[in-house]
């Protein structure tokens, strides 16, 4: 993985030193919340409905053990032990002392982590495929270019003050892990003629009060480009993005009222005249990115491995982990092991200090010292010999982490709604709990099959549950906690935004309505006919009826 | 107000603003300065072609920021110097705040109206980054370029 070199490490001890000078003029008095809050914003501290809460990037979502285990140190230290992955490949701390947070930002930056531009209207965190150098599916890995991206847009004095936030998401694989249909800006590395590599590009696509899928305005861009491509894109945003309504100016919204033809044209436009103006990196540099991605030294190995299956054999617990938890590994002998962060019972992404220590020693064990954040908020360690997970699984199961639920119905993505969240209108965490009791009690999951459920507490859609199979959104109703459906909605390479099924339901109904819905699509499945699948095929009425049917 | 300039990484404090001011309606109308020093004022909503053949004739182009999260004067200082080649003075008027003076100054802003008091703490911030990624309108090296610069050196 990447590693800092003085260049590096300078810009961001100097932004630890900046933010800790802003912090002693807030604490002094000398800057009113007012004048703080737009340069705490520009790092990652958000003032929540109890305390502060501080974002931490991790680029990517790649991460060392000796990160992780800061994250660890973090936690235990400046928060109340733990810290929650969220969606965007981050980690939030819910409790920190505004007080301490200079000393954390150092502590972070010790191991080469920071939180610039986890918030704010500038271009946030890169993300990827969590499986990037890993996937038997993928062009090529997809880091160096997501490096590549993360320094350009570090600190870019034209873009950070940008009508809105901006999310740029990187993949390169025909399977989009990284849900790049439903980013400002969608990468994907693929093949072109001649057998060389370069991006698609999508712009336009988000969630939020008015979800879009985006919209491909280049087909084929050489990579070694994308640097200068990106910057036309973004000074067309720039300057043209509305900046009137707060809910009208993602870049979404430019590329829709514009029409994506003409929005397409005006970046064509600028970058004929940018695209020689010393913005792409050379060769070099990029090769110099690239060697810190070069794969980690594999050891031959057979693509069965006995002692595994033996286990597999005598432990049906691990036996079904493997089964809905490990993914092929594109090397023979080894396999990518998801570590699910969705315990039925417990906050979904939450983690404690001793629950990232064990995932982190395992890493340096066992997974070349690499794990991974996923946008679905697990973990994930990219390169496990078949040999060794059954060591894993056991560790994995004395921290509480061995939930064999990963793309199941209770591996669910939920917003931290309104236990944390001022602009929530209805809690998220308690319905995920209670869904997930309810599908791992069942007993039924596996056989359910990949069943994707979202919850966001409000129309902002932080749970993204748009692209839920199954969308659950928090809605208010005369100060009462409501529940709308949606329906048909995925985020992969077959995107699209899930459709509103009926009337809102209450929090004790809602439970009941998404249970209906896995037992109506159980008794018209076919053949190996997922969820989302069966919900295209037989249409919304139906399965719009089943949610009220016992009602 | 005054109005801080930037020269050679060098802030200073001028208390005068010689510069009659010009809209860009003035100019289109056909008012064309003579003599004396003369400074464009475009709000951050035009673009800045359209003022492409007024800039060899004024001194200073003055650029907006209604509030400071309206960015779009950053474009357009940068497509002024690059874009441009414009030369002389582009100068920030509006919110102009020690936090965003740093961007300022790579977009290609070398002027900003803002209070006298404000100039040391203007010239703190314009100097709390040593290291930048990529160029702009500023001249500054990126980290790559000194990166071959160090490899070059040490080889
Ligand atoms: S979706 Fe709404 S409630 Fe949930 S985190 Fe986002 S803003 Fe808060």
């Amino acid at each position: 993985m990447y590693r800092y070199d003085e260049f590096d490490e300078t810009i961001v001890r100097e932004r630890v030193k900046q933010f800790r000078g802003q912090v002693a003029r807030r604490l002094s008095g000398e800057l009113t919340e007012e004048q703080f809050k737009p340069l705490r914003l520009m790092n990652g501290l958000y003032l929540q409905l109890h305390a502060y809460m501080l974002r931490v990037a991790i680029p990517y979502g790649v991460l060392s053990s000796r990160q992780l285990r800061r994250l660890a140190h973090v936690a235990r230290r400046y928060d109340k032990g733990y810290g929650h992955f969220t969606t965007r490949q981050n980690i939030q701390y819910n409790w920190p002392a505004l007080v301490d947070v200079p000393d954390i930002l150092d502590a972070l930056a010790d191991v080469e982590m920071h939180a610039i531009q986890t918030s704010g209207n500038c271009i946030r965190n890169v993300t990827s495929d969590q499986y990037a150098g890993a996937a038997a599916d993928e062009v090529e890995d997809p880091r160096p270019w997501c490096e590549i991206i993360r320094q350009w847009s570090t600190f870019h004095p034209e873009f950070s003050y940008l009508p809105r936030k901006f999310k740029i998401a990187v993949t390169a694989s025909p399977h989009d892990r990284a849900a790049v249909k439903v980013h400002d800006i969608g990468l994907i590395l693929k093949k072109g003629e001649g057998g060389k590599t370069g991006f698609e590009v999508i712009v336009g696509g988000g969630l939020g009060r008015t979800p879009y899928i985006g919209h491909t305005i280049r087909d084929f861009l050489p990579k070694e480009h994308i640097l200068s491509y990106l910057e036309a894109i973004m000074r067309v945003y720039n300057l043209n993005g509305r900046r009137d309504n707060l809910f009208k100016s993602r870049i979404k919204i430019l590329v829709n009222t514009e029409g994506p033809e003409n929005f397409r044209d005006q970046v064509e436009a600028e970058w004929e005249k940018i695209r020689d103006c010393d913005i792409d990196i050379p060769r070099e540099e990029i090769e110099r990115i690239k060697r810190y991605f070069a794969p980690p030294a594999f050891e031959a190995l057979p693509g069965e491995s006995a002692s595994f299956e033996a286990a597999r054999a005598r432990d049906a617990g691990f036996d079904r982990w493997v089964r809905v938890n490990v993914v092929a590994h594109k090397v023979p002998g080894y396999a990518i092991a998801n570590v699910s962060l969705k315990e039925p019972g417990r906050p979904p992404g939450d983690a404690t200090a001793e629950q990232m220590e064990a995932v982190a020693d395992l890493g340096e064990r066992f997974s070349f010292d690499e794990i991974r954040v996923t946008h679905e908020q697990n973990l994930c360690l990219p390169h496990v010999r078949k040999d060794d997970l059954y060591a894993v699984y056991q560790a994995l199961k004395e921290a509480g982490l061995a939930a064999a639920n990963v793309g199941l119905a209770s591996d669910i993505i939920a917003c931290p709604g309104l236990d944390y969240c001022d602009l929530a209108n209805a809690r998220s965490i308690p319905i995920a709990q209670a869904l997930a009791e309810r599908f791992a009690a069942s007993g039924e999951e596996e056989d359910l099959g990949e069943l994707k459920i979202n919850i966001s507490g409000c129309i902002n859609a932080c749970g993204h549950h748009h692209i839920g199979h199954i969308g659950i959104l928090g809605v208010d109703k005369k100060g009462e906690e409501f529940y709308q459906i949606t329906l048909g909605g995925s985020g992969a390479e077959d995107a699209s935004l899930g459709e509103i099924a009926g009337r809102g339901l209450s929090s004790s109904e809602v439970v009941d309505a998404v249970e209906r819905l896995a037992r109506f699509y159980k008794r018209e499945r076919r053949e190996g006919e997922r969820f989302l699948d069966a919900y295209r095929r037989l249409g919304h009425d139906a399965f719009k009826g089943a949610i009220y049917a016992d009602a | 107000m005054p109005t801080l300039k930037l020269k050679d990484g060098v802030l200073t404090v001028s208390a005068d603003r010689p510069e009659t001011e010009i809209t860009l309606e003035a100019w289109r109308a056909g008012a064309r300065p003579e003599g004396g020093r003369f400074a464009l004022v475009l709000p951050n909503d035009v673009d800045v072609a359209e003022a492409a053949e007024a800039l060899a004739r004024v001194d200073a182009v003055i650029l907006h920021f209604p509030v400071f999260k309206d960015g779009r004067a950053y474009s357009q200082a940068r497509l002024l110097r690059e874009r441009y080649g414009y030369r002389g003075e582009i100068r920030a008027r509006g919110e102009v705040l020690r936090d965003q003076v740093l961007f300022m100054a790579r977009a290609g802003f070398d002027a900003f109206e803002a209070a006298e008091k404000d100039a040391p703490g203007f010239a703190e911030a314009l100097s709390e980054f040593s290291v930048v990624y990529q160029s702009a309108a500023d001249g500054a090296l990126p980290a790559w370029r000194r990166r071959a610069a160090a490899r070059a050196a040490a080889a």
